[in-house]
Protein backbone atom coordinates (compact mmCIF):
# COMPACT_ATOMS: atom_id res chain seq x y z
CA UNK A 1 0.00 0.00 0.00
CA UNK A 2 2.80 2.49 1.10
CA UNK A 3 4.59 1.53 -2.44
CA UNK A 4 1.35 2.30 -4.38
CA UNK A 5 1.26 5.40 -2.60
CA UNK A 6 4.73 6.44 -3.50
CA UNK A 7 4.27 5.57 -6.47
CA UNK A 8 1.03 7.86 -7.35
CA UNK A 9 3.00 10.64 -5.59
CA UNK A 10 5.87 9.78 -8.25
CA UNK A 11 3.93 10.36 -11.03
CA UNK A 12 1.89 13.56 -9.42
CA UNK A 13 5.62 14.92 -9.15
CA UNK A 14 6.42 14.02 -13.08
CA UNK A 15 3.03 15.37 -14.22
CA UNK A 16 3.97 18.58 -12.07
CA UNK A 17 7.83 18.39 -13.35
CA UNK A 18 6.58 18.14 -16.77
CA UNK A 19 2.93 20.38 -17.15
CA UNK A 20 4.03 22.84 -19.46
CA UNK A 21 5.88 22.15 -22.40
CA UNK A 22 9.07 23.98 -23.03
CA UNK A 23 9.56 23.67 -26.87
CA UNK A 24 8.51 27.24 -28.50
CA UNK A 25 4.53 26.62 -29.54
CA UNK A 26 5.23 28.01 -33.18
CA UNK A 27 2.57 27.35 -35.76
CA UNK A 28 4.49 24.45 -37.73
CA UNK A 29 4.83 22.51 -33.87
CA UNK A 30 1.19 23.26 -33.34
CA UNK A 31 0.07 22.20 -36.70
CA UNK A 32 2.01 18.98 -36.17
CA UNK A 33 0.91 18.06 -33.04
CA UNK A 34 -2.90 18.51 -34.02
CA UNK A 35 -2.14 16.84 -37.54
CA UNK A 36 -0.58 13.91 -35.02
CA UNK A 37 -3.43 13.76 -32.41
CA UNK A 38 -6.17 13.26 -35.25
CA UNK A 39 -3.81 10.72 -37.22
CA UNK A 40 -3.44 8.98 -33.50
CA UNK A 41 -7.27 9.49 -33.59
CA UNK A 42 -8.10 7.54 -36.25
CA UNK A 43 -5.69 4.46 -35.64
CA UNK A 44 -7.38 3.99 -32.70
CA UNK A 45 -10.63 4.05 -34.15
CA UNK A 46 -9.74 1.47 -36.50
CA UNK A 47 -8.08 -0.68 -33.68
CA UNK A 48 -11.52 -0.40 -31.60
CA UNK A 49 -13.30 -1.55 -34.47
CA UNK A 50 -11.16 -4.17 -35.39
CA UNK A 51 -11.40 -5.50 -32.07
CA UNK A 52 -15.52 -5.11 -32.04
CA UNK A 53 -15.26 -7.07 -35.19
CA UNK A 54 -13.74 -9.57 -34.00
CA UNK A 55 -15.58 -10.26 -30.56
CA UNK A 56 -19.02 -10.35 -32.30
CA UNK A 57 -16.92 -12.94 -34.87
CA UNK A 58 -16.18 -14.89 -31.41
CA UNK B 1 59.79 18.38 -46.50
CA UNK B 2 60.41 15.31 -48.24
CA UNK B 3 58.11 12.40 -49.70
CA UNK B 4 59.07 10.16 -46.29
CA UNK B 5 58.31 13.38 -43.65
CA UNK B 6 54.95 14.02 -46.08
CA UNK B 7 54.22 10.58 -45.78
CA UNK B 8 54.34 9.87 -41.92
CA UNK B 9 52.19 13.27 -41.09
CA UNK B 10 49.39 12.26 -43.07
CA UNK B 11 49.64 8.86 -41.58
CA UNK B 12 50.14 9.75 -38.02
CA UNK B 13 46.60 12.39 -38.87
CA UNK B 14 44.92 9.41 -40.55
CA UNK B 15 45.62 7.05 -37.18
CA UNK B 16 44.93 9.68 -35.33
CA UNK B 17 41.35 9.75 -36.67
CA UNK B 18 40.76 6.06 -36.76
CA UNK B 19 42.02 6.18 -33.31
CA UNK B 20 39.13 8.40 -32.51
CA UNK B 21 36.88 6.94 -34.35
CA UNK B 22 37.05 3.84 -32.61
CA UNK B 23 36.93 5.11 -29.11
CA UNK B 24 33.50 7.08 -30.16
CA UNK B 25 32.58 4.22 -32.32
CA UNK B 26 29.79 2.27 -30.48
CA UNK B 27 26.00 3.22 -30.09
CA UNK B 28 25.30 3.61 -34.32
CA UNK B 29 26.94 0.20 -34.79
CA UNK B 30 25.63 -1.45 -32.08
CA UNK B 31 21.63 0.14 -33.10
CA UNK B 32 22.21 -0.12 -36.71
CA UNK B 33 23.55 -3.82 -36.59
CA UNK B 34 20.57 -4.83 -33.86
CA UNK B 35 18.01 -3.88 -36.23
CA UNK B 36 19.21 -7.02 -38.10
CA UNK B 37 17.27 -8.71 -35.21
CA UNK B 38 14.91 -11.89 -35.07
CA UNK B 39 12.40 -10.08 -37.27
CA UNK B 40 14.76 -8.80 -39.34
CA UNK B 41 15.94 -12.08 -40.42
CA UNK B 42 13.21 -13.30 -41.00
CA UNK B 43 11.91 -10.64 -43.34
CA UNK B 44 15.60 -11.00 -45.74
CA UNK B 45 15.07 -14.87 -45.91
CA UNK B 46 11.63 -14.84 -47.05
CA UNK B 47 12.09 -11.72 -49.45
CA UNK B 48 15.26 -13.51 -50.99
CA UNK B 49 13.35 -16.66 -51.21
CA UNK B 50 10.47 -14.50 -52.70
CA UNK B 51 12.08 -12.38 -55.10
CA UNK B 52 15.29 -13.86 -55.56
CA UNK B 53 18.49 -10.94 -55.72
CA UNK B 54 15.41 -8.68 -57.47
CA UNK B 55 15.21 -6.11 -54.77
CA UNK B 56 18.45 -5.27 -53.77
CA UNK B 57 18.39 -2.11 -55.30
CA UNK B 58 15.61 -1.50 -52.74
CA UNK B 59 17.43 -3.14 -50.11
CA UNK B 60 20.54 -0.13 -50.66
CA UNK B 61 17.84 2.40 -50.75
CA UNK B 62 17.47 1.70 -47.16
CA UNK B 63 21.05 3.26 -46.31
CA UNK B 64 19.81 6.86 -46.67
CA UNK B 65 16.84 6.15 -44.78
CA UNK B 66 18.51 3.96 -41.72
CA UNK B 67 21.37 6.83 -41.54
CA UNK B 68 19.39 10.35 -41.72
CA UNK B 69 16.75 9.03 -39.15
CA UNK B 70 19.45 7.82 -36.79
CA UNK B 71 22.08 10.33 -37.30
CA UNK B 72 19.25 12.93 -35.86
CA UNK B 73 19.36 11.22 -32.54
CA UNK B 74 23.34 11.19 -31.96
CA UNK B 75 22.99 15.23 -32.25
CA UNK B 76 19.89 15.49 -29.83
CA UNK B 77 21.83 13.55 -27.35
CA UNK B 78 25.27 14.62 -27.49
CA UNK B 79 23.77 18.96 -26.92
CA UNK B 80 20.98 18.22 -25.05
CA UNK B 81 22.54 14.88 -22.78
CA UNK B 82 18.69 13.41 -22.62
CA UNK B 83 17.47 10.43 -23.67
CA UNK B 84 14.29 10.68 -26.00
CA UNK B 85 11.87 9.89 -23.33
CA UNK B 86 13.33 12.65 -21.20
CA UNK B 87 13.08 14.83 -24.38
CA UNK B 88 9.58 15.00 -25.43
CA UNK B 89 8.67 15.08 -21.39
CA UNK B 90 10.40 17.85 -21.27
CA UNK B 91 9.73 19.61 -24.81
CA UNK B 92 5.70 18.59 -25.53
CA UNK B 93 4.82 18.07 -22.15
CA UNK B 94 3.63 15.08 -19.69
CA UNK B 95 0.46 13.99 -21.76
CA UNK B 96 2.92 12.93 -25.32
CA UNK B 97 5.53 11.87 -22.26
CA UNK B 98 3.64 9.42 -20.89
CA UNK B 99 2.04 8.24 -24.27
CA UNK B 100 5.80 7.91 -25.63
CA UNK B 101 6.64 6.11 -22.62
CA UNK B 102 3.88 3.60 -22.00
CA UNK B 103 3.47 3.22 -25.64
CA UNK B 104 7.32 2.07 -25.85
CA UNK B 105 7.25 -0.52 -23.16
CA UNK B 106 4.45 -1.88 -24.67
CA UNK B 107 6.04 -1.99 -28.11
CA UNK B 108 9.44 -3.26 -26.30
CA UNK B 109 7.85 -6.16 -24.57
CA UNK B 110 6.03 -7.22 -27.56
CA UNK B 111 9.44 -6.91 -29.73
CA UNK B 112 11.46 -8.91 -26.82
CA UNK B 113 9.12 -11.59 -26.99
CA UNK B 114 9.58 -11.60 -30.07
CA UNK B 115 13.47 -12.30 -30.23
CA UNK B 116 12.99 -14.89 -27.47
CA UNK B 117 10.90 -16.75 -29.96
CA UNK B 118 13.79 -16.11 -32.79
CA UNK B 119 16.63 -17.10 -30.08
CA UNK B 120 14.74 -20.86 -29.02
CA UNK B 121 13.76 -21.45 -32.59
CA UNK B 122 17.07 -21.14 -33.98
CA UNK B 123 18.74 -23.22 -31.01
CA UNK B 124 16.43 -26.04 -30.94
CA UNK B 125 17.84 -26.90 -34.51
CA UNK B 126 21.03 -27.92 -32.71
CA UNK B 127 18.51 -29.80 -30.06
CA UNK B 128 18.68 -26.93 -27.31
CA UNK B 129 15.22 -27.28 -25.35
CA UNK B 130 13.26 -23.63 -25.17
CA UNK B 131 13.54 -23.08 -21.42
CA UNK B 132 17.18 -24.38 -21.48
CA UNK B 133 17.73 -20.94 -24.13
CA UNK B 134 15.54 -18.22 -22.13
CA UNK B 135 17.62 -19.29 -19.16
CA UNK B 136 21.28 -19.19 -21.18
CA UNK B 137 20.08 -15.65 -22.53
CA UNK B 138 18.96 -13.92 -19.47
CA UNK B 139 21.95 -15.40 -17.72
CA UNK B 140 24.69 -14.20 -20.64
CA UNK B 141 22.70 -10.69 -20.88
CA UNK B 142 22.94 -10.30 -16.77
CA UNK B 143 26.98 -10.96 -16.83
CA UNK B 144 26.65 -8.30 -19.77
CA UNK B 145 24.46 -5.59 -18.15
CA UNK B 146 25.82 -6.47 -14.86
CA UNK B 147 29.74 -5.68 -15.52
CA UNK B 148 29.12 -1.98 -14.07
CA UNK B 149 30.53 -0.13 -16.65
CA UNK B 150 29.01 1.05 -20.21
CA UNK B 151 32.65 0.68 -21.89
CA UNK B 152 32.95 -3.52 -20.99
CA UNK B 153 28.97 -3.73 -21.93
CA UNK B 154 29.70 -2.01 -25.37
CA UNK B 155 32.44 -4.03 -26.56
CA UNK B 156 30.48 -7.23 -25.77
CA UNK B 157 27.76 -5.90 -27.74
CA UNK B 158 30.17 -5.05 -30.83
CA UNK B 159 31.63 -8.38 -30.71
CA UNK B 160 27.93 -10.04 -31.18
CA UNK B 161 27.58 -7.68 -33.97
CA UNK B 162 30.79 -8.67 -35.25
CA UNK B 163 28.99 -12.59 -35.01
CA UNK B 164 25.92 -10.64 -36.99
CA UNK B 165 28.31 -11.23 -40.33
CA UNK B 166 28.20 -14.67 -40.39
CA UNK B 167 26.21 -14.05 -43.29
CA UNK B 168 28.59 -12.94 -45.33
CA UNK B 169 30.94 -16.23 -45.29
CA UNK B 170 27.51 -18.27 -45.96
CA UNK B 171 26.48 -16.37 -48.57
CA UNK B 172 29.67 -16.84 -50.59
CA UNK B 173 29.27 -20.55 -49.34
CA UNK B 174 26.38 -20.55 -51.58
CA UNK B 175 28.18 -19.55 -54.98
CA UNK B 176 26.35 -16.93 -56.21
CA UNK B 177 26.20 -15.59 -59.81
CA UNK B 178 27.76 -12.42 -59.34
CA UNK B 179 26.50 -11.28 -62.91
CA UNK B 180 23.02 -12.73 -61.64
CA UNK B 181 22.92 -10.27 -58.33
CA UNK B 182 24.32 -7.51 -60.52
CA UNK B 183 21.71 -8.13 -63.38
CA UNK B 184 18.88 -8.47 -61.15
CA UNK B 185 19.96 -6.70 -58.13
CA UNK B 186 21.52 -3.58 -58.78
CA UNK B 187 18.53 -2.12 -61.14
CA UNK B 188 15.14 -0.88 -60.33
CA UNK B 189 12.30 -3.42 -60.82
CA UNK B 190 9.71 -4.74 -59.44
CA UNK B 191 9.30 -8.33 -60.40
CA UNK B 192 5.79 -9.80 -61.00
CA UNK B 193 4.66 -6.53 -61.49
CA UNK B 194 3.83 -3.97 -58.26
CA UNK B 195 1.06 -6.05 -56.32
CA UNK B 196 -0.11 -6.29 -53.07
CA UNK B 197 2.40 -9.12 -52.11
CA UNK B 198 5.29 -7.20 -52.99
CA UNK B 199 4.09 -4.19 -51.54
CA UNK B 200 3.50 -5.87 -48.56
CA UNK B 201 7.04 -7.16 -48.41
CA UNK B 202 8.71 -3.72 -49.14
CA UNK B 203 6.59 -2.29 -46.55
CA UNK B 204 8.01 -5.04 -44.18
CA UNK B 205 11.51 -4.31 -45.01
CA UNK B 206 10.83 -0.90 -44.16
CA UNK B 207 9.17 -1.97 -41.09
CA UNK B 208 12.23 -3.33 -40.08
CA UNK B 209 14.64 -0.78 -41.19
CA UNK B 210 13.46 1.69 -38.59
CA UNK B 211 11.17 0.63 -35.80
CA UNK B 212 11.23 3.12 -32.36
CA UNK B 213 12.72 1.25 -29.64
CA UNK B 214 16.06 2.21 -32.18
CA UNK B 215 15.22 6.66 -31.48
CA UNK B 216 15.04 5.66 -27.83
CA UNK B 217 18.13 3.63 -27.45
CA UNK B 218 20.91 5.62 -29.54
CA UNK B 219 19.85 8.50 -28.06
CA UNK B 220 20.28 7.34 -24.47
CA UNK B 221 23.43 5.06 -25.26
CA UNK B 222 24.92 8.52 -26.52
CA UNK B 223 23.68 10.10 -23.16
CA UNK B 224 25.23 6.80 -21.28
CA UNK B 225 28.23 7.11 -23.18
CA UNK B 226 29.20 10.48 -22.65
CA UNK B 227 29.30 11.60 -26.54
CA UNK B 228 29.92 15.76 -26.37
CA UNK B 229 28.87 18.15 -29.04
CA UNK B 230 32.74 17.50 -30.57
CA UNK B 231 31.79 13.87 -30.89
CA UNK B 232 29.14 14.30 -33.38
CA UNK B 233 30.68 14.14 -36.31
CA UNK B 234 32.36 10.58 -35.60
CA UNK B 235 29.12 9.54 -33.77
CA UNK B 236 27.48 10.17 -37.38
CA UNK B 237 30.00 8.77 -39.54
CA UNK B 238 29.69 5.60 -36.79
CA UNK B 239 25.92 5.93 -37.50
CA UNK B 240 26.83 5.94 -41.50
CA UNK B 241 28.82 3.22 -41.21
CA UNK B 242 26.34 1.08 -38.99
CA UNK B 243 23.55 1.56 -41.54
CA UNK B 244 25.75 0.55 -44.78
CA UNK B 245 26.91 -2.82 -42.55
CA UNK B 246 23.11 -3.65 -41.62
CA UNK B 247 22.04 -3.27 -45.12
CA UNK B 248 24.86 -5.59 -46.44
CA UNK B 249 24.00 -8.01 -43.84
CA UNK B 250 20.51 -8.11 -45.16
CA UNK B 251 21.90 -7.91 -48.64
CA UNK B 252 23.71 -11.29 -47.79
CA UNK B 253 20.80 -12.69 -46.37
CA UNK B 254 18.55 -12.16 -49.66
CA UNK B 255 21.88 -13.99 -51.44
CA UNK B 256 21.75 -16.81 -49.46
CA UNK B 257 17.90 -17.40 -49.65
CA UNK B 258 17.66 -16.05 -53.06
CA UNK B 259 20.32 -18.93 -54.24
CA UNK B 260 19.32 -21.50 -52.35
CA UNK B 261 15.83 -21.39 -51.77
CA UNK B 262 14.28 -19.06 -54.32
CA UNK B 263 10.59 -19.95 -54.49
CA UNK B 264 10.26 -21.47 -51.53
CA UNK B 265 7.86 -20.57 -48.70
CA UNK B 266 8.98 -19.04 -45.71
CA UNK B 267 7.56 -18.16 -42.87
CA UNK B 268 10.27 -17.69 -40.69
CA UNK B 269 14.30 -17.71 -40.75
CA UNK B 270 14.44 -20.40 -38.19
CA UNK B 271 12.43 -22.80 -41.04
CA UNK B 272 15.29 -21.00 -43.78
CA UNK B 273 17.75 -22.44 -41.80
CA UNK B 274 15.70 -26.13 -41.55
CA UNK B 275 15.81 -25.82 -45.76
CA UNK B 276 19.11 -24.86 -45.74
CA UNK B 277 20.59 -27.20 -43.66
CA UNK B 278 18.87 -29.91 -46.05
CA UNK B 279 20.82 -28.39 -48.82
CA UNK B 280 24.44 -27.45 -47.13
CA UNK B 281 24.12 -28.26 -43.27
CA UNK B 282 26.99 -25.69 -43.04
CA UNK B 283 25.12 -22.41 -44.16
CA UNK B 284 22.03 -23.75 -42.48
CA UNK B 285 23.95 -24.18 -38.89
CA UNK B 286 25.10 -20.26 -40.16
CA UNK B 287 21.67 -19.16 -40.78
CA UNK B 288 20.53 -20.42 -37.49
CA UNK B 289 23.47 -19.08 -35.55
CA UNK B 290 22.81 -15.65 -37.21
CA UNK B 291 19.41 -15.52 -35.94
CA UNK B 292 20.13 -16.59 -32.56
CA UNK B 293 22.70 -13.62 -32.72
CA UNK B 294 20.23 -11.13 -34.39
CA UNK B 295 17.69 -12.46 -31.65
CA UNK B 296 20.06 -11.75 -28.90
CA UNK B 297 21.28 -8.23 -29.88
CA UNK B 298 18.16 -7.26 -30.55
CA UNK B 299 16.86 -8.44 -26.84
CA UNK B 300 20.16 -6.65 -25.06
CA UNK B 301 19.09 -3.27 -26.92
CA UNK B 302 15.68 -3.25 -26.75
CA UNK B 303 15.20 -4.14 -22.69
CA UNK B 304 17.68 -1.46 -21.90
CA UNK B 305 15.91 1.07 -24.20
CA UNK B 306 13.12 0.66 -21.91
CA UNK B 307 15.00 0.71 -18.75
CA UNK B 308 17.12 3.45 -19.89
CA UNK B 309 13.34 5.35 -20.69
CA UNK B 310 12.09 4.67 -17.47
CA UNK B 311 15.58 5.74 -15.27
CA UNK B 312 15.09 9.12 -17.12
CA UNK B 313 11.42 10.05 -16.12
CA UNK B 314 11.12 8.42 -12.67
CA UNK B 315 14.57 9.72 -12.28
CA UNK B 316 16.31 6.93 -11.36
CA UNK B 317 19.84 6.59 -11.23
CA UNK B 318 20.29 4.68 -15.15
CA UNK B 319 23.65 4.02 -16.60
CA UNK B 320 25.22 1.13 -17.35
CA UNK B 321 28.82 2.77 -15.70
CA UNK B 322 26.72 2.07 -12.13
CA UNK B 323 26.38 -0.98 -9.55
CA UNK B 324 23.27 -3.01 -8.62
CA UNK B 325 23.22 -0.80 -5.40
CA UNK B 326 23.62 2.45 -6.92
CA UNK B 327 20.54 2.12 -9.72
CA UNK B 328 18.23 -0.88 -8.47
CA UNK B 329 15.46 0.02 -9.89
CA UNK B 330 17.03 0.58 -13.67
CA UNK B 331 18.36 -3.04 -13.31
CA UNK B 332 15.03 -4.79 -11.43
CA UNK B 333 13.35 -2.98 -14.68
CA UNK B 334 15.31 -4.41 -17.31
CA UNK B 335 15.20 -7.95 -15.54
CA UNK B 336 12.08 -7.47 -15.07
CA UNK B 337 11.28 -6.87 -18.61
CA UNK B 338 13.61 -9.64 -20.00
CA UNK B 339 12.01 -12.19 -17.89
CA UNK B 340 8.50 -11.78 -18.19
CA UNK B 341 8.97 -11.81 -22.03
CA UNK B 342 11.64 -15.28 -21.88
CA UNK B 343 8.82 -17.23 -20.19
CA UNK B 344 5.65 -15.91 -23.30
CA UNK B 345 7.78 -18.56 -25.76
CA UNK B 346 7.79 -21.53 -22.92
CA UNK B 347 3.95 -20.87 -22.55
CA UNK B 348 2.42 -23.81 -24.06
CA UNK B 349 -0.77 -22.67 -26.76
CA UNK B 350 0.91 -19.00 -26.35
CA UNK B 351 -0.63 -16.63 -29.34
CA UNK B 352 3.06 -15.86 -30.96
CA UNK B 353 1.37 -15.08 -34.37
CA UNK B 354 -0.91 -12.43 -32.68
CA UNK B 355 1.81 -11.22 -30.89
CA UNK B 356 3.67 -10.51 -33.94
CA UNK B 357 0.86 -8.73 -35.76
CA UNK B 358 0.05 -6.91 -32.21
CA UNK B 359 3.98 -5.39 -32.23
CA UNK B 360 3.41 -4.12 -36.05
CA UNK B 361 0.23 -2.49 -35.52
CA UNK B 362 1.56 -0.84 -31.62
CA UNK B 363 4.76 -0.02 -33.18
CA UNK B 364 2.66 2.56 -35.94
CA UNK B 365 0.92 4.39 -32.82
CA UNK B 366 4.24 5.20 -31.47
CA UNK B 367 6.62 5.34 -34.94
CA UNK B 368 4.93 8.70 -36.62
CA UNK B 369 4.70 10.45 -33.00
CA UNK B 370 8.60 9.65 -32.06
CA UNK B 371 9.69 10.44 -35.45
CA UNK B 372 7.58 13.46 -35.25
CA UNK B 373 9.09 14.76 -32.33
CA UNK B 374 12.63 14.26 -33.31
CA UNK B 375 11.90 16.22 -36.57
CA UNK B 376 10.53 18.94 -34.40
CA UNK B 377 13.10 19.00 -31.78
CA UNK B 378 16.16 19.36 -33.89
CA UNK B 379 14.50 22.33 -35.46
CA UNK B 380 14.46 23.38 -31.71
CA UNK B 381 17.56 26.24 -32.46
CA UNK B 382 17.43 27.59 -28.88
CA UNK B 383 18.08 24.14 -27.77
CA UNK B 384 20.24 22.99 -30.55
CA UNK B 385 22.21 25.78 -31.48
CA UNK B 386 24.40 25.04 -34.61
CA UNK B 387 23.41 21.59 -34.49
CA UNK B 388 19.71 22.01 -35.53
CA UNK B 389 18.85 20.81 -38.76
CA UNK B 390 19.42 22.52 -41.83
CA UNK B 391 17.20 23.29 -44.43
CA UNK B 392 18.30 21.27 -46.39
CA UNK B 393 18.31 18.13 -43.61
CA UNK B 394 14.84 19.39 -43.01
CA UNK B 395 14.11 18.65 -46.51
CA UNK B 396 15.44 15.26 -46.63
CA UNK B 397 14.71 14.15 -43.35
CA UNK B 398 11.11 15.39 -43.62
CA UNK B 399 10.59 13.25 -46.95
CA UNK B 400 12.44 10.21 -45.23
CA UNK B 401 10.00 10.62 -42.03
CA UNK B 402 6.52 11.36 -44.06
CA UNK B 403 7.56 7.97 -46.59
CA UNK B 404 8.02 6.35 -43.46
CA UNK B 405 4.87 6.97 -41.82
CA UNK B 406 2.60 6.56 -44.56
CA UNK B 407 4.44 2.75 -45.43
CA UNK B 408 4.30 1.79 -41.55
CA UNK B 409 0.22 2.77 -40.99
CA UNK B 410 -0.24 1.17 -44.48
CA UNK B 411 1.57 -1.62 -43.20
CA UNK B 412 0.17 -1.84 -39.79
CA UNK B 413 -3.05 -1.51 -40.81
CA UNK B 414 -2.40 -4.43 -43.49
CA UNK B 415 -1.91 -6.59 -40.15
CA UNK B 416 -5.23 -5.62 -38.95
CA UNK B 417 -7.27 -6.21 -42.13
CA UNK B 418 -5.26 -8.47 -43.95
CA UNK B 419 -7.36 -9.01 -46.74
CA UNK B 420 -7.88 -5.03 -47.24
CA UNK B 421 -5.13 -4.81 -49.97
CA UNK B 422 -6.11 -8.35 -51.42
Amino acid sequence: MRMLKQFINKIREINQRYAKPKIEMSKGVSFSLAVLRIYLFLLVLLMIYKFITVIKVL
Amino acid sequence: MDIFSVFYYRFKKVWKAIRLYLVIAGPGLVVMIADNDAGGITTYAATGAQYGYHLIWFLLLLIPVAYYVQEMTVRLGAVTKRGHAEAIFESFGAFWGWFSLIDLMIVDWLTLVTEFVGMTAALSIFGVPAWLTVILVILLMSIIVLNGRYWTWEKIALGFCLLNLIYIPAAFMVNPSIASILGQGLIPNFPGGFNNELFFLLMANIGTTIAPWMLFFQQSSVVDKGLQEKDIKMGKLDTFIGSIITVAVAIFIVIVTGTLLNGAPIDDAATAARMLMKTNHYIGAFMAIGLFDAGLLGAICISLASSWAFGEIFGWAHSLNTKVKEAPWFYISFFITLATAGVVPLIPGAPLVLITLFVQVVAVTLLPAALVFLILLLNDKKTMGEYANSPLQNIVSTLIVVLIIILSTLYGISALFPNLFK
